[in-house]
Order: C-alpha cells, then sequence, then structure tokens
C-alpha cells in the first residue's frame, strides 16, 4: 500500500503479510470454516471416488432394481400380508413395522417403568428408594446388548416347552416358543359398543370441563372422576349387554408341534422389548428424578400448607413443572431406545436390520444400497420422534406469564 | 470458495487414482508382500473349523487355506484367519478383506454371476438336511409342519427350506440365528423343533452336542450344496493358484501321493509321469506364469496332506463327526471326485 503524500499517519504498524491475516480474529474464523468445510467436502468425495472406482473394478451398478425381485426368504413375524414370493421391498417394510413394534411397545414399557422408578428414588421409605436406586444402577451400568442376550436365555431356558406349557386360566399360555394369549375376535354388533365408548369418552371430556369450571367459579369439586368412570365403563358395557354376544375370544391351543390360534407373541419380541424397556428405564428414572428436584421447594411446601394430599401434590404442582425439565432428555432416550432395536439381530429378531440390512444385503450382494436405505430410514425415525417430542415440549414448556 | 473446489477436484481424481491402483494390484503379490494369506473361515464349526485344546485353528476347510498358504509360502503356517457369519462372508470377500473363502460355502449361480464370486471347484458334496430330537418321534420331514425350525441367515439354507415347505405346502417358523453355535443352543434350548444346515454340519453340530444319540438326523436331503473355497472376480491367476491347490490334494490322493510317502516321490523318477509333473520332479508348464516354485505341491502334500488324508483326520468315520466319503470319495471309487489332470 502505497502513500501518495508525506501526511503523517498512524505510527507505522508492521508491515502487511500474508501471516497477520491469522492474527485478525474474523479472517481467522472465515479461514477455519473453509478449512473445515473443503476437508468434509474432501472426506466425502474420497468415499464417494472409492466406491465409485471399486463399483467399476468389481463392475458392479449401483441401483435398487433388486427391491423389487423376489425376496425368497420367510419371516417368522409379519404384521402385515408377506410370503416368501413377495419382493424385498415387502420384505423391508416388514422388517421396518417389526423395528417400529418394538420401538412403540419399549418406549411405551420404559416411560412406565422410568416414572415410577424415579419417583420411587425419591421416596421417603428407605427400602423402596434403595431398591430403586440398585434397579438405576444396574440397569444403566450393564450393556444393553448383554442385556438383551440375558433376558431372550432365561427365557427360552427357563420356560417350558410347549407341551409343557405354563398356563394362566387354560387361556394363556407361556412356553420357551413365546406367549400366546387369546385373541380378541370382533363379531357384527360390536360396532355398537365401540360407537357407545366413543360417545362415552367425548361425554367424560365435557363433564371434566364442566367440573373444572364449576370448581373455578365456585370452588366447589363435583365428583367428575366417578361420573367419567361410569360412563366410560357403563355405556359400553349397556350396549354389549343389549347386542349379545359380539365379541369372542379365539383361545390358542396346542396342535402338532406348537399352538395355534390366539395372539402369538415370540420370545424374541418378549425378549428384545423388555430388556430394551429395562435398559431406558433406568436412564428416563434418572431424569424423571432430576426433573423432579429441579422443582424449588417452596412450591412443594406451598402445596402443603394448603392442605393438598400427598398424590395432588405431585400431579398437580411437581409433574407439571418438572415436565420441562425431564422432556428434552427423554427425546434422546426415545431416539436411543429406537436406535438400540437395530440389535434385534443378535437374538434372531428380524427387524429391518435383518431384512434389508441383512438377509437382502447378503442375498443380492447390494451392500452400499441396502446399508444407505437402512440409515435413512433410521433417520427419519429419530427425526420424527424428534419432531413429535419437540412439538410436546412446547405444549408442556412454562408459560410465563 | 475456488479455491477449495479445485482442492476438492484434485482431492477426487487423487483418490479415484488410489482406490483403482489399490484394489487391482495382483492379489499374489499382495500376499507375498504382506507375507501370510488372510483366509477367511467360520466361527467355528467342529470338523470344518474349530480352534483345538491349544486355541490353534484346525479343520477341513482350514486345510484348505493351509494348502493355498503352503503352495505360495512353502509353509502352511504363514496364514491369518477372519471369522465370518453366512452374512458377512461375502462382503469381506469382495472388499478385499480375505484373500479367499474357505467356509461351507454352497456354489450357486447368483453368487458366482451376480456377487461376482469365483468358485474355483468342489472340496465337499453336500445336501440340506433337518436334524430332531429323537424324543420328538419325527420320522421324515414331510412330518414338519408347523414346526419351529431352527436357521442360520445368509445361507442357501433359508431359501431352500422356504422353498421345500412351500412345495409340500406346509406352515413353519422360521428362526433365524446367525452363528452355528448360537443355532445350537437355541435348538438344544428347544427354541426350535429342528435345526436345518447342511448334513454335514448337522453331523458336526449332533457331534458336538453332550448327547450325540439323543438327536437323529431325518432321510430328507432337499437340496444340492457343493462346498468349495473362493475367491473374487478379476484375478485370474489367483483363482488359478487356489483352484490348482484344491486340485492337487484331490489329485495326490488319486495318484496315491500322501504326505508321508511325497518327498521320497519327489526326490526320484516315478513311473507315473503326472506324479513327476505335479511334484516338480518334471517340468510343468506354466507353472512359473502362476508365479509358484517348483515343489510347491510337495510342501503343500508334505505339511497339509491329500484330500483323502484330511478328511479322515477332521472329519473321517474315525472322528466323532463319524462321516463316511460317500459322494466325496474319488471318482475311482464311485464317488464325485475328479481332479482335473496336472498335465
Ligand atoms: N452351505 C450353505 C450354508 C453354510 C453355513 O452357514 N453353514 C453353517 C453350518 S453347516 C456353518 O458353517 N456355520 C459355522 C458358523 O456359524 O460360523 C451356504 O453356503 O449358504
Amino acid at each position: 500500500m502505497a502513500q501518495p503524500n508525506d501526511r503523517p499517519g498512524p505510527p507505522p504498524g508492521p508491515a502487511f503479510s500474508l501471516g497477520s491475516l491469522w492474527y485478525d480474529e474474523a479472517v481467522r474464523g472465515v479461514i477455519i470454516q473453509i478449512l473445515v468445510l473443503a476437508g468434509v467436502f474432501a472426506t466425502v468425495a474420497w468415499m464417494v471416488a472409492n466406491v465409485v472406482a471399486n463399483y467399476a473394478i468389481l463392475d458392479k451398478t449401483f441401483g435398487f432394481d433388486f427391491l423389487w425381485l423376489p425376496a425368497n426368504y420367510d419371516i417368522n413375524q409379519t404384521l402385515i400380508e408377506y410370503t416368501n414370493r413377495d419382493t424385498h421391498l415387502r420384505a423391508a417394510v416388514v422388517g421396518l413395522i417389526n423395528t417400529g413394534l418394538v420401538a412403540f411397545l419399549g418406549i411405551i414399557l420404559a416411560t412406565v417403568l422410568g416414572f415410577l422408578v424415579g419417583i420411587f428414588r425419591l421416596s421417603e421409605n428407605w427400602l423402596v428408594s434403595r431398591l430403586a436406586y440398585c434397579y438405576v444402577e444396574f440397569t444403566r451400568n450393564t450393556p444393553v446388548l448383554l442385556l438383551i442376550l440375558l433376558w431372550h436365555g432365561i427365557f427360552i431356558n427357563t420356560l417350558p416347552h410347549p407341551r409343557q406349557a405354563m398356563t394362566v386360566g387354560g387361556a394363556t399360555f407361556l412356553t420357551n416358543r413365546g406367549f400366546y394369549v387369546p385373541k380378541p375376535v370382533f363379531e357384527s354388533g360390536f360396532e355398537w359398543v365401540a360407537l357407545t365408548l366413543a360417545a362415552a369418552i367425548v361425554g367424560a371430556v365435557l363433564v371434566h370441563r364442566h367440573v373444572r369450571r364449576v370448581r373455578e367459579a365456585t370452588g366447589r369439586q363435583l365428583p367428575g372422576g366417578w361420573i367419567s368412570a361410569a360412563l366410560i365403563v357403563g355405556l359400553p358395557g349397556l350396549a354389549f349387554a343389549a347386542v349379545g354376544a359380539s365379541l369372542s375370544f379365539d383361545v390358542p391351543e396346542l396342535r402338532g408341534f406348537n399352538f395355534r390360534g390366539g395372539l402369538y407373541l415370540t420370545p424374541e419380541l418378549v425378549a428384545l422389548t423388555w430388556a430394551l424397556a429395562f435398559y431406558t428405564s433406568g436412564f428416563i428414572a434418572e431424569n424423571v428424578r432430576a426433573g423432579i428436584l429441579a422443582v424449588d421447594k417452596g412450591q412443594i411446601e406451598a402445596s402443603q400448607a394448603l392442605g393438598l394430599p400427598r398424590g395432588r401434590v405431585l400431579r398437580l404442582v411437581i409433574l407439571p413443572q418438572s415436565l420441562r425439565v425431564i422432556v428434552p432428555p427423554l427425546t434422546s432416550q426415545y431416539l436411543d431406545l429406537t436406535k438400540n432395536s437395530s440389535l434385534a439381530i443378535a437374538i434372531g429378531y428380524v427387524d429391518l436390520v435383518g431384512t434389508l440390512g441383512g438377509i437382502t444385503l447378503n442375498q443380492t450382494g447390494r451392500e452400499i444400497e441396502c446399508m444407505m436405505l437402512v440409515l435413512l430410514v433410521y433417520l427419519a425415525i429419530s427425526l420424527s420422534i424428534s419432531v413429535f417430542m419437540n412439538w410436546y415440549n412446547r405444549h408442556v414448556r412454562l408459560v410465563e406469564r | 470458495m475456488k479455491s477449495s473446489i479445485r482442492a476438492f477436484s484434485v482431492g477426487l481424481a487423487a483418490m479415484v487414482l488410489l482406490a483403482a491402483s489399490l484394489a487391482s494390484a495382483g492379489t499374489l503379490d499382495d500376499v507375498r508382500k504382506r507375507g501370510h494369506l488372510i483366509c477367511g473361515i467360520n466361527t467355528g464349526l467342529v470338523g470344518f473349523a474349530a480352534p483345538d485344546d491349544k486355541g490353534v485353528w484346525k479343520g477341513f476347510d482350514v486345510d484348505v487355506c493351509r494348502a493355498v498358504a503352503a503352495a505360495v509360502f512353502g509353509d502352511a503356517n504363514k496364514l491369518k484367519y477372519k471369522h465370518l457369519t453366512g452374512k458377512t462372508r461375502f462382503t469381506a470377500l469382495r472388499s478385499a478383506e480375505i484373500d479367499m473363502l474357505s467356509r461351507n460355502t454352497t456354489w450357486t449361480f447368483s453368487r458366482d454371476v451376480d456377487l461376482q464370486l469365483t468358485f474355483v471347484g468342489v472340496n465337499y458334496y453336500d445336501g440340506q438336511g433337518f436334524m430332531a430330537p429323537k424324543k420328538l418321534g419325527v420320522k421324515s420331514a414331510k412330518d414338519l409342519a408347523g414346526a419351529s425350525v431352527c436357521i442360520q441367515t445368509g445361507t442357501t439354507t433359508e431359501l431352500n427350506l422356504a422353498d421345500f415347505f412351500r412345495a409340500n405346502n406346509m406352515k413353519y417358523e422360521p428362526v433365524p440365528i446367525e452363528t452355528n453355535t448360537e443355532a445350537r443352543t437355541n435348538y438344544l434350548a428347544g427354541r426350535c423343533d429342528v435345526y436345518t444346515t447342511d448334513r454335514s454340519g448337522l453331523a458336526a453340530t449332533r457331534a458336538a452336542t453332550d448327547n450325540p444319540d439323543a438327536h437323529v438326523v431325518l432321510p430328507e436331503i432337499i437340496s444340492k450344496e457343493p462346498l468349495g473355497p473362493l475367491v473374487r472376480h478379476g484375478d485370474d491367476q489367483w483363482a488359478d493358484i487356489v483352484r490348482w491347490s484344491l486340485n492337487a490334494m484331490i489329485a495326490a490322493e488319486e495318484m496315491g501321493v500322501t504326505s508321508k510317502n511325497v518327498k521320497a516321490m519327489a526326490s526320484k523318477e516315478n513311473k507315473n509321469k503326472e506324479i513327476n509333473r505335479l511334484l516338480g520332479v518334471e517340468e510343468l508348464q506354466g507353472r512359473e506364469r502362476l508365479g509358484l516354485s517348483k515343489d510347491w505341491a510337495v510342501n503343500l502334500i508334505a505339511q497339509v496332506g491329500n484330500y483323502g488324508e484330511v478328511f479322515e483326520t477332521h472329519l473321517g468315520t474315525k472322528t466323532p463327526i463319524g462321516l463316511a466319503r460317500g459322494l466325496n470319495a474319488q471318482w475311482t471309487d464311485g464317488g464325485l471326485l475328479y481332479a482335473p489332470p496336472f498335465r
């Protein structure tokens, strides 16, 4: 930078050099970002190029045509119609539904267990809180894969063979081949029962609103709970009695090697759901405990001073406020549980990884395509759970007044 | 931004070259440079590949790996193993994690053509069967309607099984399992009524139970399972080395060359010219092109043994597995083993 005339300027600083740019924080930030971005690009490009080059050498083509070929293999748990003549795509969907099933059941079970244990953990009863403590420490500190294998091992080794099945009331059977429970079969006329149930639920909601309005206006507490319960049990009950014999049960019975009929839960499904819920509930319990402890003690003391019974303190004061602390980490527990469900194949539960990422991959040799699809599907599941939980979080967030 | 694009494209080009050069080098050169062969074997199946009481892996399939190591290095122990399940084996071979695969693998059209794998021959002619506990009282596979069946995933077994039950119009519950060990555990715990796999595998699994007599192998054979070693497509020289190593084992048995007499036979003129060519007493045209030493087959037979010796050591009637030669006898004895001539 030449100075055209000799006006007195700022004292001569160090001459401009490329190096000096590095000491300018803003410029440095930009440089680092460019470098990182270039690095990321180069890595991705390297991987893609590697695949492309190797595909060329191996004379392989990239494509998803194989999804429409017949799968040729059977699956033991199919919630939708499936035979080995169906396509790999359909087999993948069967696997996806199986993944969804364990994730769904696992999340519900883990949440219930987690909340119970978390609350027990804070119990003033020494034994209860100790037991909850041990439960949490055990579940959180054992690898989930081992838990899955452990529970599966327990089920198949301790439960009896179908021919000596343990039975509950002659209708539900526990065996090392899984659990067989009576399947409800709805016959004509049952739609009336369902309809009245729906009506009763709507009625209960209305009653609840009314009770609240009365309470807010007058402070009088009407017995809304009882009325709702009577509605929900009574109305459909009456309808059921009126139409007569609209519901029967398909009771499993031993025929040949196995039980036939009824609802069949494989030991793999039961073990996997239970192990995942067991493992995750430990973490959830800790989240719940932290959430409850985060509620200001003054709030609890104030509600006790008002004479609220214990249960109500928990339900009306503590939980609503602790939820906003509990929900965000709960989301990541749900995501973890869903992702951990991909360990299913260890015990032969045929999920998405078992079908598309396993048998299909192996029989067709389309590794990259299959793994890409599997990853995308998990990503999609995780993102949907996140979106839902974020919505819920916004819903329970403390509304500042 | 421009510079990062340039860096990107330079990097890309470099990587393409690197990747290309990595994958196209000859397998034999790679193996020599590395100093040992990497062979894919199974995760444990008595008789085929299983650790002995000192932890050394032994077996019928392992010996094919050892034969190739002996042919290449003159030392059957210059060898490392990768243990692969039915599901991981082809990916491992195709991505060059291993140099060859010797793991009860059935030669099929799709594996050869679509997965682009070269089966170099058959070292065991097998077929799929069923094993059931004796007390179940099953006499035939046709009685299995409604049964729970343990299978290893990623195998021809699961496809044959689906076909068999479909053809016979029977329902069943497939219980998919990854390794033979787990399959045995599940079968013994009663998770499934029957276990199905190659009959040699059934014999081996049965032999490894506490009470082999409590289990029966059903009479039906529902498929053809020609098992053999394989390599990837694209390196014919390497495929030839593995192919002729296997052929050397089979031919040696046919011509009466054993691990005991091979050294003596290699140090003199034999009446049978083929023995001379096999053992390097006379020149075998093309041997150098294969990149092997003159005494490659001598080392192989001396250190590993001929086909019959290997069979009797690991699978034969004197072992707990107790398999008869059957289809796997030499063609001269009414079997299917028929090595092409060394000429
Ligand atoms: N031959 C069939 C089946 C091969 C197979 O998986 N065999 C089993 C039992 S015979 C095995 O080797 N298992 C050993 C292991 O689990 O590593 C195929 O190639 O697909």
